[in-house]
């Protein structure tokens, strides 16, 4: 069953590149959005102190 | 009607559904990914049908994604209301994101089962288009110094764009293509066995949450990023 599960049988070699750049994609999508948000948020909150002009 | 629309209300809602939506997303997505690799082979396309589960739930985000996009920019053409024209611009890299994604999972499904990972048939050539309007649509955004002419300027580009979309949905009953016709949204019910549709449909809902999750954190970080445009304006100022 696992070994079926991971084979993916002949189409291996395009199932498992459809899945990984599917993921990756999406994780860099998800990663760049909070990065993006954290350093407006950080930025707007210094502004706010006054500390950058 | 748009009260609710003003940045600040945004922000207050936003922020008190994003992680509801985020939850929904990840929960869909562990259990659809699951149901994705433990469906059985088909008889017919073996494993590769696997495919399918991020392939078509892909291709229809970048649809909806245009359509969001396409759908803010007229709100924000006639309303003039700046919260429609970020939930445009913000859409944007979002639906591109998705757009290629279909692109590549579905060339990487086309090769074995049509033989060649490219064809420049109605259906694959009129969502190739979609992926340049996107791009169009970002550029146009990056061109224009000024927001409120960007904005103007980007909507009509959405707008004239949508025209693409009903190309693409009926492609496959317009030209003869190579892709196959719809399968799932059928008068006559699904050509797709329930083991199949279950995991499709539960991506499509991982997907479709995922894309409103990833917005609303766009939407807010841009709506930051312009309030610290504005404190910077008034110290020059």
């Amino acid at each position: 069953m696992a070994e079926a599960l991971f084979e993916m049988g002949r189409y291996a070699a395009f199932v498992w590149p459809a899945y990984g750049i599917t993921l990756v994609g999406i994780a860099c999508a998800i990663a760049f959005t909070l990065r993006a948000y954290r350093r407006a948020k950080k930025r707007l909150a210094s502004l706010e102190d006054g500390r950058i002009r | 009607m748009f009260g609710w629309a003003n940045p600040k209300r945004f922000m207050e809602l936003s922020g008190a559904v994003l992680p509801w939506v985020a939850g929904a997303a990840g929960l869909f997505l562990i259990v659809g990914l699951y149901l994705s690799v433990t469906a059985p082979p088909d008889y017919q396309q073996g494993d590769s049908v696997r495919i399918m589960f991020v392939h078509v739930p892909a291709a229809w985000i970048s649809m909806m994604a245009y359509g969001w996009m396409a759908l803010a920019s007229a709100i924000g053409l006639i309303n003039r209301h700046p919260l429609a024209d970020v939930a445009a611009k913000e859409a944007a890299p979002l639906g591109t994101l998705f757009t290629a994604l279909a692109l590549i999972t579905g060339s990487l499904w086309g090769r074995p089962m049509w033989g060649t990972y490219w064809v420049w048939d109605a259906r694959l050539t009129s969502f190739l288009l979609l992926l340049f309007l996107y791009f169009g649509y970002m550029a146009l955004w990056n061109a224009i110094e000024d927001e409120t002419r960007a904005a103007r300027a980007a909507a009509i580009l959405a707008l004239v764009g949508a025209v693409n979309l009903p190309i693409i949905e009926f492609s496959v009953d317009w030209w003869s293509t190579l892709h196959q016709g719809e399968s799932i949204v059928r008068v006559n019910g699904p050509l797709i066995a329930p083991v199949f549709l279950w995991p499709l449909f539960l991506m499509a809902a991982g997907y479709t949450t995922l894309f409103f999750a990833l917005l609303l954190v766009r939407m807010r970080t841009e709506i930051l990023a312009r309030r610290s445009r504005t404190l910077i304006l008034q110290a020059d100022g």
